[in-house]
């Protein structure tokens, strides 16, 4: 991309940047005892432009949202505005590192408003957060360096939870931790559906693609929200399904309203800011049992995923599952919510259907009562529960034992769809094996996996990640990695469905059928509804007309 | 959201028996850590924070956040601007000034023991 700036370039024009070392240093010289935190391994700390923005224009734009926001909700100094790199960023402290110029933070609609326009007025790219937590995935960070970050975590209102329809109205700012805290404090009867880690955004999650761990079809997030409010580049406000009908009665009911359906526009794009967004809730379920399935030769693979394909496609098994197994006696779980009773029945026509296989075995587990009490919360998977929590941050914990405890801090994941048969996964793991010893030069790099999922219906999710660190030359092992199973999977017709923003051009070149009908279609609809460009623009590999390449 | 919760939080306490007495509201300071830090560093499973310190530190310094007696609140609030190991710093639209403040001499202090 030709104008899109670098991390060095937005670096030179930081005017106020304190080195994280002086800070650190000085705080550390107060504590008594205990080791400082490692100091970031750059300034980058930026406060520089946007691109194609002048230093005049863009102090006019800054004093217009100061007036619309509030002066401290307006972040332009280094320290304030390295809040928003990415943690886990593969190109750390590196040139390439994808940084903000600065960060804006509304309240409300009408403020949102007043920002956009403003951008719009002076053509600044702007990059929409709603918690800034989509960590392994790029976190805050923007995909254009130089844009400035708009942070919405300050609309945090839980605008309705409706027990008797079982749905629930957010701002971007609501988080599954806040929208459980909301919803055990007025003592309703209805799940949520968190992912791993709970302090992400509702609805920036859904809007990202992501998943989680209760009963289909609730776990897929996108799927299963229900209306939209969204403001377009120009400021103007849409709603979506049935909220476009003035003093709508079932916008949270009904989500195709009337008409061409547009709100996947707003999945993984970069069309228009989402404001509200609704979705469907689980009314708690009386009880959840689940058992394994465990089989006795590596082809039974296919029978075993044949069954389970077919109990979940008659909503008889609605939980998810991780396959286990990988020297080849595969095993699966068979989560199952509802009544106590019919999980019951539901456990036995399970039962029958698996004991089909030969040498099978079919082990159930605890019924498991709701609500739960603390006791046995504290044993099960939470998020299994529909209780968000943070526990999957063990996975990043210091290893007792590793050689350098400290090296990893972070990770990112591969994550491509395959099929859901016995043959795909035979395939893929084949694939794995064949292909890793030359990707991990020879097994010096450790990845994790691959990991298989079924968050969503009918695929599964071979997810492999990669350990990221601050040592530069190591992460560009991993990023190199990383490309080549990005190549590998798209030649056996496997793409991922979600990916860290610094490799988002990578994939979405993936999905080139009939030379790139599909990105050309984006583009389109891109420039017809953002003319200057100033939506997050390169998200998900969607750029503006002047930031495309020839 | 706060103040909806706030407003559902009073219905309760007035549909609720009379004599119940009302623990007053945690200080600001706690009321951040209960937000941001409890799932990380509490005690027990599940928390990546405490069992990461535990790597760390041995037995030389508890695991637990709030068992330490060696933190001082510009190291607490060092920590939280600027992220430790996969603990990403924290942004002044999750935690302002004046929360970073109370949330930090809160934790240094053992919560509100010292």
């Amino acid at each position: 991309m030709p104008n899109r700036r670098t991390f060095l370039q937005v670096a030179a024009a930081a005017a106020t940047a304190v080195p994280a070392g002086v800070r650190l240093a000085a705080a550390a010289q107060e504590a008594k005892s205990a080791p400082a935190p490692k100091p970031a391994t750059s300034s980058a700390a930026t406060a520089g432009l946007p691109p194609g923005v002048s230093r005049a224009d863009f102090n006019r734009v800054l004093a217009a949202w100061r007036q619309a926001v509030g002066g401290e909700w307006v972040f332009t100094s280094a320290q304030d505005v390295a809040l928003y790199r990415d943690a886990y960023s593969p190109y750390w402290g590196e040139p390439e590192e994808r940084v903000a110029s600065a960060a804006v933070a509304p309240q409300t609609l009408e403020q949102v408003q007043a920002v956009v326009r403003v951008a719009n007025q002076y053509k600044v790219p702007l990059y929409t957060i709603s918690t800034g937590r989509n960590l392994a995935y790029g976190g805050s960070a923007p995909a254009l360096s130089g844009s400035v970050v708009l942070d919405l975590k300050r609309m945090n209102q839980v605008l309705e939870v409706n027990e008797r329809n079982a749905y629930a109205l957010v701002e971007p700012g609501v988080s599954y931790l806040d929208l459980y805290d909301y919803i055990t404090k007025a003592r309703l009867d209805v799940w949520i559906d968190p992912p791993d880690p709970g302090w992400g955004s509702v609805i920036g999650n859904a809007l990202d693609g992501g998943g989680g761990w209760t009963a289909s079809p609730f776990r897929d997030h996108f799927g299963s929200h229900c209306g939209m409010e969204v403001v377009l580049a120009s400021g103007e406000v849409v709603r979506t399904g049935m909220g476009a009908l003035p003093n709508a009665k079932s916008w949270q009911h009904n989500r195709w309203g009337f008409g061409p359906w547009v709100d996947g526009l707003f999945r993984q794009g970069n069309m228009g800011i989402v404001t509200k967004m609704g979705f469907y809730l689980m009314p708690r379920p009386e009880a959840m049992q689940s058992a394994t399935v465990q089989v006795a030769r590596t082809e039974d693979a296919v029978p075993l995923i044949d069954t389970f394909n077919l109990l979940e496609n008659q909503h008889v098994v609605n939980g998810s599952t991780q396959l286990g197994g990988f020297g080849g006696n595969w095993s699966l779980q068979l989560p199952i919510y509802g009544p106590e009773k019919v999980v019951q029945a539901q456990m036995e026509y399970c039962r029958d259907k698996f004991a089909k296989i030969p040498n099978s075995r079919f082990t159930v587990g605890e019924m498991i009562r709701t609500p739960l009490d603390e006791a046995t919360l504290a044993r099960v998977r939470k998020v299994n529960f529909g209780v968000p929590d943070l526990s999957t941050f063990q996975m990043l914990s210091r290893t007792p034992g590793a050689a350098d405890p400290n090296a990893s801090i972070g990770h990112i994941g591969f994550s491509p769809i395959i099929p859901r048969t016995g043959e795909a996964l035979l395939e893929y793991a084949q694939f794995y094996r064949d292909n890793l010893p030359a990707v991990s030069e020879g097994g010096k790099l450790r990845f994790q996996g691959p990991v298989y999922m079924t968050n969503w219906d009918r695929t599964l999710v071979a997810m492999i990640m990669f350990p990221i660190g601050h040592d530069k030359a190591l992460n560009a092992k991993m990023r190199a990695a990383f490309e080549k199973w990005v190549h590998l999977a798209a030649e056996r017709g496997w793409g991922e469905y979600r990916t860290p923003v610094i490799f988002q051009d990578l994939v979405a070149k993936t999905y080139s059928y009939n030379n790139n009908a599909i990105t050309r279609l984006r583009e389109t609809i891109k420039d017809a509804v953002d003319p200057h460009g100033i939506l997050s623009p390169g998200r998900y590999g969607v750029w503006p007309k002047h930031l495309r390449k020839a | 959201m706060m103040r909806k919760i706030t407003l559902i939080a009073s219905a309760l306490v007035l549909c609720g028996p009379v004599v119940t007495a009302l623990a007053a509201e945690p200080e600001l300071g706690e009321r951040v850590y209960q937000r941001w830090c409890v799932h990380c560093h509490s005690a027990g499973r599940g928390n990546p924070g405490t069992q990461s310190l535990q790597v760390k530190y041995g037995n030389k310094e508890p695991a637990v956040l709030l068992e330490r007696t060696d933190l001082t609140p510009e190291f607490v609030a060092l920590s939280l601007r600027q992220g430790v190991m996969s603990m990403p710093p924290f942004r002044k639209t999750e935690i302002t000034d004046e929360e970073l403040a109370a949330v930090s001499k809160w934790v240094a202090s053992g919560g509100g023991k010292r």
